[in-house]
């Protein structure tokens, strides 16, 4: 038995390719539209804002704004992904066919998350491609890019378990969606630094986990952001910690999945 | 030897509902063995239970001796669920759906016996075809099909043969029946009483959360009381040393002297055994009652099944 079979069942395997492959199949939904809503922000707030503000010294708005769509996208789609499915699989009731085999709540919730971040980065790298010509980016920070792009879907990933394991019918997943994700997300300075915002809204970005991931990823681009990427790092592990808790807690207890 | 499933005192409740009450059974290895109730008895709690998918508020599952919590991984490898409700995942080909089910229990390369299953279930045509393009009954084979990837020694089988037609459910036996004779142990459930008498060596009968009756299939039609002879009289009357063997229902019907009843002088009597019929053919001759029609039709898992659920006692 090699390395890979050992740790990594089969059962974890098909899992994460049957997630994989289902957001895959329906690509024009899950990876063209979001990659185009993305562009369309670009086209928007850049030509609005281009040439008024200078986030950072010496980088353009465009050329701030890129991370913070891709990251964005990153993190809105690792959500949709977990959510969706499990949401799908519940309401349908073909949930079963992961109830009734073999496989244990970290084989679920990894195969879950894996997909996520799989969809996020895809999605991502899309908004990335399409965005980049606009403006001169540089990649002072390769590596951080790559640690909070992760790290982030990771998060999202296993908040759209929680999400999905929680909610019994679509509207209530919608209302998580469009009333925490969607928020936590704008506001978390995708568009702008919260350096230009009042010292009580700084404060209050300052609880928003969302902010530290991209304002890490964004360091990865620019060497540049509002924190030191490390104190990110720290918050944005201790988060997705809680979240990994919390998530496989509930696999474990069967809430909402074995009555 | 170990029991396939045993079930010992399971006990589930929904709030003020009691779904099951304390049900202890013991299905052997290589048994078909039948779970029978009306609705509302109790039958997919307890088969959710054995799958996992309901977990008891007291009590205990095992599948050939893996308790189905604590040791769910070796339970569930033994066991394969046909589930009642026609669920599918919309995203996937039959083939597709085979294979990720197969991979769900471990098993990678599992084509061999996948085409086997497709091909006992009259599936091989549609292999590639979208889950959402078959018809119910095709959609019901695949359940089937993906409850059997895994080649599971212990099969349970809830209503599988609900709204599907005569040549899936001929098709559907003819596999199971031969999967049995392998050595698997099969347990279905069905509102189909001829089905299940027709399959099943041993039943069990549920009501309001409990099991009513546990016995062969052979040992519950002999214990019922008797058969019926039923005579339709061409002229004259039932004598009166005969009105008692009348069932209940149809006694009051002819007490009634109901004139717009066409079959008025159709008599169901009860009998149980046959030096019975031939005295009741010689009252019938002494009272002068000539015989138009007569059918002897003996006791069978519906007239037992209407006898305990009406609350009767075997």
């Amino acid at each position: 038995m090699n390395f890979a079979a050992k740790f990594v069942s089969v059962g974890f395997q098909t899992l994460l390719y049957k997630e994989t492959l289902r957001f895959w199949k329906v690509a024009t939904q899950t990876v063209a539209a979001p990659i185009l809503t993305a562009m369309l922000y670009l086209l928007v707030f850049g030509h609005v804002l281009e040439g008024r503000l200078e986030v950072h010294p010496g980088v353009s708005y465009t050329a701030f704004l890129i991370p913070g769509l891709v990251m964005m996208s990153v993190l809105q789609n690792a959500f949709a992904n977990s959510s969706s499915s499990l949401i799908q699989s519940k309401i349908t009731g073909n949930l079963v066919f992961i109830l009734l085999p073999p496989l244990s709540h970290w084989e679920i919730i990894s195969a879950y998350v894996l997909a996520s971040v799989v969809r996020g980065v895809v999605v991502g790298l899309g908004v990335f491609v399409v965005t980049v010509w606009f403006a001169d980016l540089s990649f002072v920070a390769p590596l951080w890019i790559a640690v909070f792009a992760l790290l982030g879907a990771a998060i999202l990933g296993t908040m759209g378990v929680i999400a999905g394991i929680w909610a019994e019918k679509f509207d209530q997943l919608a209302a998580f969606q469009n009333f925490l994700i969607m928020p936590a997300t704008f506001l978390s300075g995708v568009f702008y630094s919260i350096k230009s915002l009042p010292p009580f809204w700084q404060a209050v970005s300052h609880v928003n986990p969302f902010f530290y991931m991209i304002d890490g990823f964004r360091h990865g681009f620019f060497g540049q952001s509002d924190i030191s990427p490390w104190t990110s790092l720290a918050i944005v592990s201790v988060f997705f910690a809680v979240l990994a808790t919390v998530a496989v807690n509930l696999l474990k207890r069967g809430y909402n999945l074995r009555h | 030897m170990t029991a396939a499933i045993q079930i010992t005192n399971v006990e589930k409740s929904y709030k003020s509902l009691k779904a099951l009450g304390g049900v202890s059974l013991t299905i052997e290895e290589g048994e078909f063995f039948g779970l029978l109730g009306p609705n509302g008895a109790g039958k997919t709690t307890l088969i959710s239970t054995i799958a996992g998918l309901i977990r008891p508020d007291s009590g205990a599952v095992a599948i050939h001796g893996h308790d189905v919590v604590t040791d769910f991984r070796q339970a569930r490898k033994k066991l394969g669920v046909v589930p009642q409700e026609l669920v599918f995942d919309p995203f996937f080909t039959v083939r597709e759906t085979l294979r990720l089910q197969s991979g769900y229990f471990g098993l990678k390369n599992n084509d061999k016996w996948i085409d086997e299953v497709m091909d006992n279930l009259d599936l091989t045509g549609k292999a590639d075809v979208n889950m959402r393009a078959l018809s119910g009954g095709m959609k019901r084979r695949v359940l089937v099909a993906q409850a059997l990837v895994h080649k599971p020694p212990v099969i349970v089988l809830d209503e599988p043969t609900a709204g599907v037609d005569v040549e899936l459910r001929q098709g559907l036996w003819k596999f199971i029946s031969r999967l049995n004779r392998e050595g698997h142990t099969v347990v279905l459930t069905t509102h189909y009483l001829e089905e299940a008498q027709a399959m099943c060596q041993r039943v069990a009968m549920l009501r309001a959360g409990k099991v009513v009756a546990l016995d062969t299939m052979s040992a519950l039609i002999r214990r019922i009381a008797g058969s019926q002879l039923i005579v339709h009289l061409a002229s004259g009357a039932l004598p009166p040393s005969l009105r008692h063997l009348v069932a209940h229902d149809e006694q009051d019907a002819h007490d009634a002297h109901d004139a717009r009843r066409q079959d008025s002088h159709r008599y169901s009597l009860r009998v149980n055994d046959y030096a019975e019929v031939e005295q009741i053919l010689a009252k019938l001759r002494e009272a002068g009652a000539v015989i138009g029609e007569m059918q002897l039709k003996q006791a069978d898992l519906e007239d037992i099944f209407l006898q305990i659920m009406d609350g009767g006692a075997l």
